[in-house]
């Protein structure tokens, strides 16, 4: 038996730099360096543990919707590991909402074709956590999703979701969406070698008419949501700063007490 | 006036407090109507109904709790049929977002996630969102279908305001979908007698600087004495040194307490994601250049194994 193994990963601005919105109130790409999602590590590692633990032939393909950068998320997965890359690129996609990206993400897996698809928690830009939901609902399958264990066989995939009120065992037939936590262990680093062998590995590029989507369905047209206005935060003015010689906790509860907290 | 769905969170017919919050915010755009599923959902009329549900909609089935998600969404989207309200409300939980953008896509609508604000706007309700590590303000609404929102925890504050909340049973048919996961196990968290995280007034939290599981003792007593939750860095959650179900930051919790007291955490860009919109901060860090002194109200440069135990006896003794 084979297992098809779909990883969707998003290519980000990169959160310690100065990320901003462009004009259009969509995320300025020029002016910050972008990167492979970082909770989309984890679902890369995920997938090749998966692989690495079945008996079965396993296919990892590593699937992106973004710009013409958006290739170096995929080059760092498939460094890592992954056999083989999908981008998903055209300039109509520009500003899609999530339900819009879901649309786009869902035609490509099933073009593509699959048993699981493994996504990060949740992006580190938009930060919704709501497109492995999306994907399920669309793909008509289960969702096993937030999980911080995950193992497949025979055809079934189990996890466990730590929530706020009880942890879960959750059990479901492949085929099945699954997204995963980063306390499901820690993303391994691309070897020299996996570097090497990325290189070789092949990177489909697929258009929207490729996955039969008009471009109304989607971008900043097509989006079911709207954003009027973004503001910069205003700077928190600075505080008070002392020094413990001794006296820091008592200072402090002075503090406090003055706030009312106390 | 127009009917506002709000989804109840609640444990045993318990309302959490999130979803009373939700219930001011629908009011300001319309007449709540709440949603209430699984075991004890009738019981929590009465609490909905002081905040100003004019009516409650309840089913209880097994599959709420043997399964995931998809029944709660189903039952939502009995709701939205009955009802065809001018929004959908439901809290920011994990679990929340998730039966929201399902929802949404099954009607067509599009979804706005972890609002901080809502307000009546001329094209429908406009939502504040605060984005990039609470860096930037958005404001946004839906543009196509009925507006689905999901709503952060203390955006708003929970008022009284007694309304009908009569009770009506809601007719739910479950898709084929609805049983697609199972849920074959469940633990439930043992409670510590501490406030919730993300609904505490005040909040102190645990780095790589408390050094340790067994000196989070030390956080434990401050916490106490001003009646706080417990928070943590990612770093002391994946040290084991305190349980991740209290980590505190973009893959944690979000909080915003009127109190945030930080020991021994530098402020990564990720920590602060899920803090900075607190309304006093307070860190103790041994380090000066540590960048969370760039937030915060009041700090104090030192080793917390001195401040720490010095402010919570100083606490205790003004308090007496
Ligand atoms: C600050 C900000 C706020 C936003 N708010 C909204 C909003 O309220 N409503 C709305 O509809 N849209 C919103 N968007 C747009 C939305 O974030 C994107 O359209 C998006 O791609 C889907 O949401 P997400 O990135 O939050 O993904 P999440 O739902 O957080 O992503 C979960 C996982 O899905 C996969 N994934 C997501 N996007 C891609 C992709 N492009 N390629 C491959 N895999 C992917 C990854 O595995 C990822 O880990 C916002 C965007 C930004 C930057
Ligand atoms: C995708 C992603 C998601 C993440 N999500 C989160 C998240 O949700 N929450 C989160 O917190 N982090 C998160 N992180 C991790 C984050 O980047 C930082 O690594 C983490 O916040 C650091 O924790 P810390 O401040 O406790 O430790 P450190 O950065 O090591 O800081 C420890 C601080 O303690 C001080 N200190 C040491 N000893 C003492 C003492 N005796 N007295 C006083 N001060 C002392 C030091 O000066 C230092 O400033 C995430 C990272 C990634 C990549």
């Amino acid at each position: 038996m084979s297992l098809r193994i779909v990883v969707t990963v998003k290519y980000v601005p990169d959160a310690t730099g100065d990320r901003h919105f462009a004009d259009d109130l969509t995320v300025d790409r020029d002016d910050v360096d972008g990167l492979l999602s970082e909770l989309d590590e984890y679902a890369v590692e995920q997938a090749l543990q998966i692989s690495e633990n079945s008996g079965d032939d396993v296919e990892i393909t590593v699937l992106t919707v973004g710009p013409e950068d958006a290739k170096d998320a995929l080059r760092k997965a498939l460094s890592m590991g992954a056999d083989k890359a999908i981008h998903v690129e055209d300039d109509d996609i520009h500003g899609t909402d999530a339900i819009g990206t879901s649309l786009v993400l869902a035609k490509a897996i099933e073009k593509a074709g699959y048993d699981l698809v493994i996504s990060g928690m949740a992006s580190t830009d938009g930060t919704m956590g709501v497109v492995p939901a999306l994907l399920a609902e669309r793909l008509g399958v289960p969702q096993v999703t937030l999980l911080s264990e995950v193992s497949v066989e025979d055809g079934t995939v189990k996890g466990r979701r730590d929530g706020d009120a009880a942890s879960e065992n959750l059990e479901a037939s492949l085929p099945a969406v699954v997204s995963v936590t980063d306390q499901s262990g820690e993303a391994r680093y691309p070897s020299f070698k996996g570097i090497m062998a990325a290189k070789k590995k092949p990177v489909e590029s697929w258009d929207l008419s490729d996955l039969d989507i008009d471009a109304e369905e989607v971008g900043l047209e097509g989006a079911w949501t709207t954003v009027d206005g973004a503001a910069e935060r205003p700077a928190r003015t600075a505080g008070t700063i002392v020094k413990d010689e001794g006296e820091g906790g008592k200072q402090l509860a002075e503090f406090l007490a003055g706030q009312k907290f106390i | 006036m127009a009917e506002v769905l709000v989804y109840v969170d609640h444990v045993d017919g318990a309302v959490r407090k999130p979803t009373l919050e939700l219930l001011t915010l629908a009011r300001r755009i319309g007449e709540p109507v709440a949603v209430a599923l699984g075991n004890g959902a009738g019981d929590t009329a009465a609490a909905l109904a002081e905040h100003g549900a004019v009516k409650v909609l309840t089913h209880e089935a097994a599959e709420y709790a043997d399964y995931l998600v998809v029944p709660k969404v189903d039952a939502l989207q009995a709701a939205v049929e009955a009802v065809s309200p001018a929004a959908v409300l439901v809290p920011s939980s994990a679990e929340g977002k998730e039966i929201a953008a399902r929802l949404a896509l099954r009607l067509g609508s599009g979804i706005i996630t972890d609002a901080v604000d809502l307000e009546a706007g001329d094209e429908g309700p406009v939502a504040t969102q605060s984005v990039f590590a609470a860096s930037f303000t958005t404001k946004s609404r839906v543009s196509k279908g009925t507006p689905v929102i999901t709503v952060k925890p203390n955006s708003a504050a929970v008022e009284a305001a007694p309304a009908a909340g009569s009770v009506e049973a809601l007719d739910v048919s479950f898709s084929a979908q609805a049983t697609g996961t199972k849920v074959t196990g469940r633990t439930p968290r043992e409670s510590t007698g501490r406030p919730e995280l993300t609904e505490a007034a005040i909040v102190v939290s645990g780095g790589r600087g408390v050094n340790g599981a067994e000196n989070f003792a030390i956080i434990e007593a401050l916490a106490d004495s001003l009646g706080a939750a417990v928070g943590a860095s990612r770093a002391a959650v994946d040290a084991g040194w305190y349980p991740h179900t209290n980590q505190v930051g973009q893959t944690g919790k979000s909080v915003s307490p009127q109190l945030y007291i930080a020991n021994g955490i530098s402020g990564a860009i990720q920590h602060r994601a899920g803090m900075q919109t607190s309304k006093t901060i307070v860190a103790v860090n041994k380090d000066a250049e540590a960048p969370i002194f760039d937030l915060v109200d009041y700090g104090v440069v030192g080793d917390l194994f001195d401040v720490v135990p010095a402010l919570t006896e100083e606490i205790k003794t003004r308090k007496g």
